[in-house]
């Protein structure tokens, strides 16, 4: 497309294909024909724009939803939103949902024998600021049994979905916190081959954005697909 | 400074806790100029069974072919029922550039998420009978014996469209890597 350039392909390794083994799931639902090359086009290289009168600035905070407070450790989960290129990612929208301190989902399917929590929904939202700031007052989750093989269990994490300018940069992602000793045994996390992008999806606790006798701090940066590089650039 | 685009992951099962509060199966308001359509169909797995825990975004441009003009968003979130089904209303979209200058046909991009998908599926609908298909540079590129599964065919009475999501097999749904 003239004047608009281009967004770049994914680094080999750094992202997963549809079809995983390890991952039972995707045997029935991964594509079995060869996916066609798509030209970005104006379709893929616009998006939706979501604003203020969608997004309150409440949403951003999981523990008062309800009227008492959820059970749990409280923390500020918060990062950034770049593009490959480090550019800030502005008022982009950024969607979250996890488990409750006890590992159980408010959901029809969730079948785990947990205990519910009344005072936890565990769903947010956000815009990022100017800067592609983002933050989160949450609750840590707790890890879920889940039956893809015998004595599974998913380690601690927090889905995130983000929009980004364009509808190739659409990213649904998920964050986990450092130390899980269940991430080695995960098919999701394990789901690429790169192990720099691998340990990019796990949080960094930091004691910046720690809130004294609060709640603790997890970092997160999340990079969409960013532009290619221009002409000029690449000579440089 | 050089980043990697962060790695996708599955929405999961329990999808809906964080995404259906924004559903939006009603593209068009009334005053929004256009066709009338509505767009139907079901998401079905390699099983031959529905799936039951689909998301489809759409995107698509307003009856000019311009994208994100205020009035027309053109953006859509529609989750599939205990059948696999989904059905939104929107307006026939225009014809906006493509490849090389020339125009495409009109279609509506989708992207597909559910459990089982590590990454979301990205796909197109066009509309059966638009003379504009014939010369589209990406059906062009689409194998024509497999084009069928990007068209919307109607069904019923004027303007009610059928289009369903095939994850494997014979009639399997074209995927597009973009
Ligand atoms: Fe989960």
């Amino acid at each position: 497309m003239a004047g608009l350039g281009s967004y770049r392909r994914p680094l080999p390794g750094t992202q997963p294909d549809y079809l995983f083994a390890p991952y039972a799931s995707t045997l029935k639902r991964a594509p079995t024909r060869p996916l066609v090359m798509l030209p970005q086009t104006l379709t893929e290289l616009t998006g939706p724009v979501f604003g203020r009168d969608e997004v309150k600035p409440g949403d951003a905070d999981l523990t008062r939803q309800h009227k008492g407070e959820p059970i749990g450790e409280r923390i500020i989960v918060s990062g950034r939103v770049l593009d490959e290129n480090a550019r800030p990612v502005p008022h982009t929208l950024v969607e979250i949902w996890q488990a409750n301190s006890a590992g159980r989902y408010p959901h029809r399917t969730d079948q785990h024998d947990a205990p519910a929590d009344p005072n936890f929904t565990g769903c947010g939202r956000v815009l990022t600021d100017n800067n592609g700031g983002y933050r989160f007052v949450s609750i840590k989750p707790g890890a879920y049994p889940w039956r893809n093989h015998p004595n599974a269990w998913r380690p601690a994490h927090i889905h995130f979905s983000l929009f980004g300018p364009a509808f190739v940069t659409r990213l649904v992602t998920q964050m986990y916190f450092p130390g899980d000793p269940l991430l080695p045994y995960d098919p999701m996390f394990n789901c690429v081959p790169d192990e720099g992008a691998r340990q990019r999806l796990i949080s960094a606790f930091d004691l910046d954005t720690t809130i004294p006798e609060i709640a603790l701090g997890y970092r997160f940066n999340i990079i969409l697909r960013g532009p290619g590089e221009t002409p000029m650039e690449r000579k440089s | 400074m050089s980043l990697h685009a962060t790695t996708s992951q599955t929405v999961g099962p329990y999808l809906h806790i964080g995404m259906t509060w924004l559903i939006i199966d009603k593209l068009a308001p009334r005053k929004v100029a256009g066709e009338r359509i509505s767009i139907a169909g079901r998401v079905i797995d390699g099983d031959g069974k529905p799936v039951t825990d689909a998301l489809l975004e759409i995107w698509q441009a307003d009856a000019r072919g311009n994208y994100g003009k205020p009035g027309f968003r053109g953006f859509g979130r529609v989750a599939t029922d205990a059948k696999g089904a989904f059905k939104f209303t929107t307006i026939k979209p225009g014809r906006v550039a493509g490849p090389g200058g020339q125009l495409q046909a009109p279609h509506i991009a989708v992207n597909i998420f559910m459990r089982g998908l590590l990454k979301q599926l990205v796909t197109r609908i066009y509309f059966a009978d638009d003379p504009a298909n014939a010369e589209d540079k990406v059906l062009e590129l689409v194998p024509a014996q497999r084009r069928a599964t990007l068209i919307a065919r109607q069904v019923g009475k004027r303007g009610a469209l059928q289009w369903d999501v095939i994850l494997q097999g014979r009639d399997e749904t074209v995927f597009f890597d973009c």
